[in-house]
């Protein structure tokens, strides 16, 4: 299979995820609409190493990996604590920052 | 054959990405990332990067998706309430949606990669594979590999300080005064170091 088709299937699933982060209200759904993003990045970024021959394109989507499961521990960790807190989890009920 | 595995794969993608975005129950939202992430494994496979497609199996589809589904169990499935606060909001994010895709394949078009047309070119046996990437990773990408290990330590630590409170700020003072100080102790006041972070 020629590149192209890797790098237009991966800005299909980035668009994907960007309307589901515009779309959902639960800020869990918005979390997973995030991984689908850095996934498609990812993918993109796997696809132009293999069209080039190199290998840093993969280390590259490694650290993409290590830095996506950062942020997934600490999204989820701040959704525990606005759970504990009794405020709703709703993107737009949470719009003012100071709890 | 490799084309066949490629479109198998390519709709498990789709069809992970959509489910995620369309459905209900955020814990089926947790189910179809995990097909999606398979789907990208084994597009990865197709372009020979062995050790990121095990990386992605294990890190992601392992052990992201069960702290994912820890979560997911832990908070509960609320229901989403179909109130727009921006009005045309359903009508407007695909639009903007179908406008980032058409923004991405122009890009993709206009680019002038001459190699984006082709396979790419022939590699070597061990392109790709742990022993390859573990050289890389430990020789000339030390610096951003340590990098990587402090960043995951400091998200340990700040999940522990966010969720590992028993209580809030306000409810912590009042629970462990009145739990554990005796009144004479309240009169003195209680330190506001202690409260919160002292019982976490």
């Amino acid at each position: 299979m020629n590149i192209e088709w890797y790098v237009v299937l991966s800005s299909l699933l980035f668009a994907i995820g960007a309307m589901g982060i515009l779309i959902r209200r639960s800020p869990i759904v918005i979390l997973l609409c995030l991984e689908l993003m850095l996934n498609a990045g990812n993918l993109a970024l796997v696809a132009f190493s293999r069209m080039v021959g190199n290998q840093d394109g993969q280390i590259f989507a490694i650290v993409v990996m290590v830095v996506a499961a950062c942020e997934v521990v600490v999204g989820l960790g701040l959704i525990v604590a606005i759970f504990r807190r009794r405020l709703p989890l709703d993107i737009d009920e949470l719009r003012e920052l100071r709890g | 054959m490799e084309q066949v595995l490629f479109f198998a794969a390519a709709i498990g993608a789709l069809g992970g990405a959509i489910g995620v975005v369309a459905m209900r129950n955020p814990f089926y939202g947790v189910l179809a990332l995990i097909v999606h992430l398979f789907s990208l494994a084994v597009l990865f496979l197709l372009l020979t990067s062995a050790f990121v497609a095990a990386a992605q199996v294990v890190v992601y589809a392992g052990a992201v998706m069960v702290l994912y589904v820890f979560v997911v169990a832990y908070v509960g499935s609320g229901t989403e309430s179909a109130w727009e606060p921006i009005p045309g909001q359903r009508f407007l994010a695909p639009l903007m949606g179908v406008a980032l895709f058409v923004e991405l394949s122009i890009a993709v078009i206009a680019s002038s990669l001459l190699a984006l047309g082709s396979r790419g070119p022939d590699v070597k046996a061990g392109f790709g594979d742990p022993a390859a990437i573990g050289n890389l990773l430990l020789e000339r990408f030390l610096i951003p590999f340590e990098a990587a290990s402090i960043l995951l330590l400091l998200a340990a630590v700040g999940a522990v300080v966010l969720a590992g409170q028993r209580h809030g700020p306000g409810e912590g003072l009042t629970g462990s005064s009145s739990e554990h100080s005796a009144p004479e102790a309240r009169s003195e006041g209680v330190p506001v170091g202690q409260s919160p972070g002292g019982s976490a």
